[in-house]
């Protein structure tokens, strides 16, 4: 095994490219599961933004708008897991492997034709000054722009639930949603919107996925992505500060399996490819084990205001 | 204004036919999309829910798949209805499957070529034993730790299928097989074979295995009473708590079942239908076993009857993509409309629509 192969400059800088769309998925997530509500179909809403967004990057031969189109395709998704949930009262945690399933089916009946085909990427935004300092630079300021705009997300949802009114109410809807109904706050509506940029931050991390981090579509693309952002947001008792670093050292993971699987490191292969979901399970033990820090009360309760 | 009231019971005309309002739901909203590829809806339907078992030319071959089908899916859907019906949510279905599949093919060849007629008993029971083990991790660490058994068990099926790549190019490798990929051929070891028991009838030991567990199921839940603390620990989690129910004892109890029936299903499938441990022997019945549990209202007749319609719509699927070139993703997308439209029209199951203004209460 050879280990100075492992470039620590290009190291760290494609643990951030790895750890963004986990990032955008799980952020989106932790605001569903903040406003009370569980949906486990991130997974099909990651795998529809990301073949809905190289459909569209391909035709249009603009990333751009497949970025835009593809946060669309996860909010549509995901406002039929919000019909279903919110004004059908159905089950939250088999609706949500429905919307998955069905996420997984679509995207391989779009994906179909476009297997194989090559996309325009989002060029790198090369930060003047910044950019140019040695290694440090080339680390972390020579990024595409959704690197730091997924990171500038974490910012604002963090802000927007500490110091808003808004971010208030959607707080207390997650915690109570009797309390909150009866102090006159609409429930429904308040995890209907929610649910809808859940949808949208999964359909960004998908797309980022097919457009930037591979790039190109093929089936399966997402590989558990979008239930590793679940088990992200749990293993960040909820908040968003520690959504980013839990992404992140999966990122990490993921990236440093892959460099020793190419220098040969004398680990069984399958162990290396399986130690992202293995390390997704430690973690989780090792947050469980210290009690559920900071679950939202109502969190995957329906909500039916009677009269 | 619409509202709605909820019922003090679940109804029971709604709950028989929910299902197959979902089912002619998703033909409508299928057929459209059929449509929209450019084939012709009745036709497409037609293709999937009538020819496998009607048609004059070919239904004697589809026909016998149907069991072939059925078989691992109800076998996996009633281990995962117990499951369900107390809360449990096993969704690692299908890496229990891989997992059950290694263990059976690894117990078997481990005695490659003896002959023995005690051969295929004893894969049986390394293959619902290595589901079971697979199962009980999940159990474990939520009885242990309180992890979530929804995100542990799902990890694992990404984990089973590394372990399965691994296997079937090295540890179960066939050492004849001139280094391609894939373990001995079962089809040719008449000891490990799980041949058709009546020819042409699609008729193996898994499917008698499937319908053993539908009785079982049956009995346990309605007539046993581990079954009853099963059904209160999903419906009153406190009561059953206060009446005694051991909490860690119905998650072992769960996970266990449904790991070993899905374990059984892929040694079933591995050494009949699929015929060889490779690296994509499984074809996702671990998923798709989830929907069937649910259009069978967790109840084991009913998933009876949805394991075949599910197995209607993956033979159907087949004709249509052959006949009609509709794209194999599309039945995907079907199934699991499917479940979409069972769960929205269960809303009037457990709620009566009322219109008119709400009067205060």
């Amino acid at each position: 095994m050879d280990l100075s192969a492992i470039n620590p400059v290009l190291l760290v800088a494609s643990v951030m490219v790895s750890a963004t769309p986990i990032l955008l998925a799980a952020i989106g997530e932790m605001v569903v599961e903040k406003s009370g509500v569980l949906n486990l179909g991130v997974e099909g809403m990651m795998i529809t933004g990301a073949v809905v967004g190289f459909a569209v990057a391909v035709n249009s031969t603009s990333p751009g708008l497949g970025f835009v189109a593809a946060a669309l395709a996860g909010a549509l998704l995901s406002l039929s897991f919000g019909f279903l949930t919110q004004y059908l009262l159905s089950n939250q945690v088999a609706t949500g492997l429905g919307l998955t399933l069905v996420g997984l089916g679509l995207s391989s009946l779009i994906g179909k034709p476009y297997e194989g085909m090559k996309t325009a990427t989002l060029p790198k935004l090369d930060i003047p000054v910044l950019s140019d300092l040695p290694v440090v630079g080339r680390m972390l300021f020579s990024h595409d722009i959704m690197v730091y705009l997924s990171l500038a997300l974490v910012a604002a949802v963090w802000a927007f639930l500490k110091y808003t009114r808004a971010g208030l109410i959607l707080r207390a809807v997650g915690e109570s949603h009797d309390s909150a109904h009866a102090l006159g706050y609409k429930v429904v509506r308040v995890r209907l919107l929610a649910i809808l940029f859940g949808g949208a931050c999964a359909g960004l991390g998908g797309a980022y996925l097919s457009l930037v981090r591979v790039p190109q579509w093929t089936e399966g693309i997402t590989a558990g992505a979008g239930w590793i952002a679940l088990a992200i947001v749990v293993f960040a008792s909820w908040r968003a500060g520690r959504v980013a670093v839990g992404a992140y050292l999966f990122g990490g993971i993921t990236v440093l399996q892959l460099n020793l699987q190419a220098a040969g490191a004398a680990v069984p292969v399958a162990l290396l490819s399986a130690s992202p979901y293995l390390i997704t399970i430690l973690v989780l033990v090792i947050i469980s084990a210290r009690g559920m820090h900071g679950a939202p009360a109502s969190l995957g309760r329906p909500f039916h205001a009677s009269t | 204004m619409i509202h709605l009231e909820r019922r003090p019971q679940p109804s029971r005309l709604w709950t028989a036919t929910t299902p197959l309002i979902a089912v002619v739901l998703t033909m409508i909203v299928g057929g459209t999309m059929f449509a929209a590829l450019g084939t012709d809806p009745f036709e497409a339907i037609r293709t999937i829910f009538w020819d496998p078992l009607f048609n004059t030319q070919f239904a004697g071959f589809t026909r016998p798949q149907l069991l072939v089908k059925a078989g691992p899916l109800i076998l996996i859907a009633i281990g995962l209805s117990i499951g369900f019906r107390a809360g449990i949510w096993n969704i690692g279905a299908e890496g229990q499957y891989i997992m059950g599949a290694i263990c059976g093919a690894a117990a078997g060849l481990a005695l490659y070529p003896s002959e023995s007629p005690l051969i295929f008993p004893l894969m049986i029971l390394a293959g619902g034993l290595g589901g079971w083990a697979w199962a009980a991790i999940p159990a474990v660490l939520k009885t242990r730790f309180g992890t979530n058994e929804i995100l542990v068990s799902l990890m694992l099926v990404y984990v089973a299928e590394n372990v399965l790549a691994s296997v079937s190019s090295g540890l179960l490798r066939n050492p004849e097989g001139m280094g391609f990929p894939g373990s001995r051929n079962f089809k040719e070891w008449d000891a490990a074979h799980n041949a058709e028991i009546v020819a042409g009838t699609g008729m193996h030991w898994g499917v008698v295995f499937a319908f053993i567990a539908v009785i079982a199921a049956y009995v346990l839940l309605t007539r046993h009473i581990q079954g009853f603390n099963i059904r209160l620990t999903g419906e009153a989690p406190r009561a059953a708590r206060f009446s005694g129910v051991n909490p860690a004892r119905i998650i072992f109890l769960c996970l266990g079942i449904s790991g070993a029936l899905a374990g059984l299903a892929g040694l079933f499938e591995v050494t009949g239908p699929a015929g060889q441990i490779s690296i994509d022997f499984n074809s996702g019945y671990g998923f798709t076993a989830i929907i069937v549990a649910f259009l069978g209202r967790l109840n084991p007749i009913g998933i009876l009857l949805a394991g075949l319609l599910m197995a209607l719509t993956y033979i159907g699927g087949e004709l249509a993509q052959l006949m009609l070139g509709l794209p194999g993703a599309s039945i995907q997308l079907f199934q699991g409309m499917l479940l979409f439209f069972l769960l929205a029209t269960d809303v009037f199951t457990n709620y009566r629509v009322r219109f008119g203004r709400s009067e205060v209460a």
